[in-house]
């Protein structure tokens, strides 16, 4: 029975002595959860970048032969759609639309929301109150709604639908940072450097962002979740991915129409959303618990 | 009143406070503190922390600064390297002249920055917090060596190596590489030693630099700090709580109370001859051994606790806490001059029972 309690202080112990990375590591790989969202994880970017090599067929290719090809289909591994074009092949190019959006998006807003919450949190006084003033009406409105008016402003498209989801989740990683830089400003190491002679550029560059780094790269996994369901929804209204692009959510939303015939042209890329998101949740979830030392035991 | 100030009044006394204090030892001066007020804004109301200090740190010399916590001495040491954090904190009056080249108070933040850990260095009472624990302690040292001398980082790593052996850690080389929480709190002290010395600078202000150590590490970090003080020649303020460590370390001192000095002579005199009963008490509250703190062997303490400084009260501030407090004290607070008690020239005390009230404020500048 306390063998695994032995175990895991032999391995914090042994964490203890490495390098900060190596100790993360040996953290992360204690917890199965993580390891299992870290492989869905992989699979996903591995299907969209090898995507001319792993799909079998050309995902745009209509076979007016096989429309609704149920799961198994000779030539159709998972069915075919309303048009007959091969859903495994439109799933594994999909996952190239649906990544690029959701990680762009995730480094607009984490890029904009950081370098606010930097200066908000470190300079404080009127610059302060400005933007989190600014992030308080960003906030104020529904999620989704903003992003419809952004849309609405810009037009509907790929690179705009981008901008929208990114713009939504600017407040998140800017108070985040904010809350980290308020401590870390406070920190004797900051005290510190500023004993010997730094600039405030300085350092918030080397003291105060470095010291975010792992928060960010925590809370950067958790909103690729969330942007993904959210540039998803997005094409699932029709104001994202136009065709003859094609991502999860335009599947899902030309799907619904065959949910009684043909349920899986529907099921298929929600399941395909549902675990890419549930895989960047668990990596997200067990990166934070090996990187916050406030977690460890 | 007037009674007992008079008859302790001496000839020799009022000899010596007619004597103004010598122009030469300003100049002789490396820092020199006058009338230096902080005070921090806050919602309850103003919180003077440093009330009026006046202190001078000589060339070479090693200046105690001792009291109570909270009672002015690491912000009077934040107020000179212009670190106090503002807002709440703001220096609202005093001078602080270093080398005879004007006023740090008015001074911007691109000069500060040029002094600080360059010209004046700050050692923190926190070896383990005060360095950052995402980089190598090796860096660290050579940051604060490239922020203030145009070096290669090559050179900088070469002379931070050289630092932290100077320091006494074994096997710089390696050591360099290790992170923060590799090292033991004392090892760490000596890493903020290397990096606040690697400038050389003239003045190191060091603000608890052993209270937070085992008393056996703080021994080897006292001999470090004294070893590093002849090498360098640099001038060190040593703000303690500590009686013994003053002892060990001090030429000068200076007690603090409630945000102002109320007592500063040589380190000898204070010892033999303290005047001021704070002074008095924190001499009688080191632990000393059985039979020596009395009848019972039991350590005394000083009664009470520091005013709150939001609310001082009229007069004396250690009045409250004085078992020689009569009319006067509650009439007005005392000046730091000249004990009429005089023993040597140097000797100055804020205490009724010692200085007479036509005594005029003397600057803590001793002619020894």
């Amino acid at each position: 029975m306390s063998d695994a309690v032995i175990q895991a202080a032999k391995d914090d112990a042994a964490a203890d002595l490495f390098t900060p990375t190596q100790s993360v590591a040996a953290r992360f790989r204690r917890n199965k959860l993580s390891i299992f969202g870290a492989v869905i994880v992989v699979m996903a970017f591995a299907a969209a970048l090898l995507a001319p090599w792993l799909s079998p067929l050309n995902p745009d290719a209509v076979d007016a032969s096989s429309r609704l090809a149920p799961i198994g289909t000779e030539g159709h591994l998972l069915g075919s759609d309303e048009l007959g074009r091969d859903i495994l092949s439109r799933l594994i190019w999909g996952a190239r639309v649906t990544l690029l959006v959701s990680l762009s998006a995730t480094a607009i807003a984490l890029i904009v929301g950081t370098f606010l919450g930097l200066i908000s949190g470190y300079f404080l006084g009127w610059l302060d109150s400005v933007i989190m003033r600014l992030i308080d009406i960003l906030m104020a409105f529904p999620y989704f709604l903003l992003a419809l008016a952004v849309i609405a402003v810009l037009g509907p498209g790929l690179l705009n639908g981008m901008i929208a989801v990114a713009l939504v989740n600017i407040p998140f990683f800017t108070r985040i940072v904010r809350g980290v830089t308020l401590s870390v400003r406070e920190s004797d190491y900051v005290m510190a450097a500023r004993g010997i002679g730094a600039s405030n550029t300085r350092i918030l560059v080397r003291h105060v962002l470095l010291n975010c780094v792992s928060t960010i790269i925590v809370a950067g996994t958790l909103n690729i979740g969330w942007m993904i369901t959210a540039a998803a929804a997005l094409s699932f209204l029709g104001l994202g991915v136009q065709p003859p692009t094609s991502d999860w959510g335009t599947m899902l939303s030309s799907g619904r129409q065959f949910l009684s015939a043909a349920p899986h042209v529907a099921t298929l890329p929600g399941l395909a959303i549902f675990i890419t998101v549930l895989g960047f949740n668990l990596l997200g979830d067990g990166l934070r618990d090996a990187l916050d030392p406030r977690l460890r035991e | 009143m007037s009674e007992q100030v008079e008859s302790r009044a001496s000839p020799k006394a009022s000899d010596a406070a007619a004597q103004s204090p010598v122009q030469a030892e300003h100049e002789a001066a490396l820092l020199d503190v006058v009338g230096l007020k902080t005070h921090f804004f806050t919602f309850g109301g103003v919180v003077k922390a440093v009330d009026g200090v006046s202190l001078s740190v000589r060339r070479g010399e090693t200046l105690g600064v001792v009291g109570e916590s909270g009672c002015g001495k690491s912000v009077t040491a934040l107020s000179i390297i212009g670190l106090v954090p503002d807002p709440p904190g703001r220096t609202v009056a005093g001078r602080i002249d270093f080398e005879g080249r004007g006023d740090l108070v008015g001074a911007g933040a691109e000069a500060m920055r040029e002094i600080r850990g360059n010209e004046i260095s700050m050692i923190f009472q926190e070896p383990m917090t005060s360095l950052n624990p995402v980089f190598r302690v090796g860096m660290q040292i050579a940051e604060a060596i490239r922020l203030h001398r145009k070096v290669s980082k090559k050179e900088a790593m070469d002379s931070a190596i050289e630092m932290l052996g100077l320091v006494g850690i074994p096997s710089p080389m390696a050591r360099a590489r290790d992170y923060p929480h590799q090292l033991s709190g004392g090892m760490r002290q000596r890493v903020m030693i290397a990096m606040a010395m690697a400038c050389q600078p003239k003045l190191l202000l060091a603000d608890e630099p052993t209270t937070a150590l085992d008393v056996t590490v703080q021994a080897q970090i006292l001999d470090l700090m004294n070893r590093m003080k002849e090498a360098s020649g640099a001038a060190i303020m040593l703000i303690t709580h500590d009686m013994g460590v003053i002892a060990e370390m001090c030429q000068r001192v200076s007690v603090m109370y409630a945000g102002v000095v109320v007592e500063h002579t040589d380190v000898q005199t204070l010892f033999a001859n303290p005047l001021h009963p704070y002074t008095v008490g924190l001499l009688d509250s080191i632990p000393r051994g059985r039979g020596r703190g009395g009848v019972s062997g039991q350590l005394k303490t000083i009664p009470g606790i520091v005013p709150n400084l939001l609310h001082l009260p009229k007069g004396c501030r250690f009045q409250d806490r004085c078992s020689q407090v009569h009319a006067a004290c509650r009439q007005s607070e005392p000046p730091l001059a000249r004990s009429f008690d005089e023993d040597g020239a140097g000797h100055l005390v804020r205490c009724w029972l010692h200085v007479s009230p036509a005594e005029t404020p003397a600057r803590p500048q001793d002619q020894s």
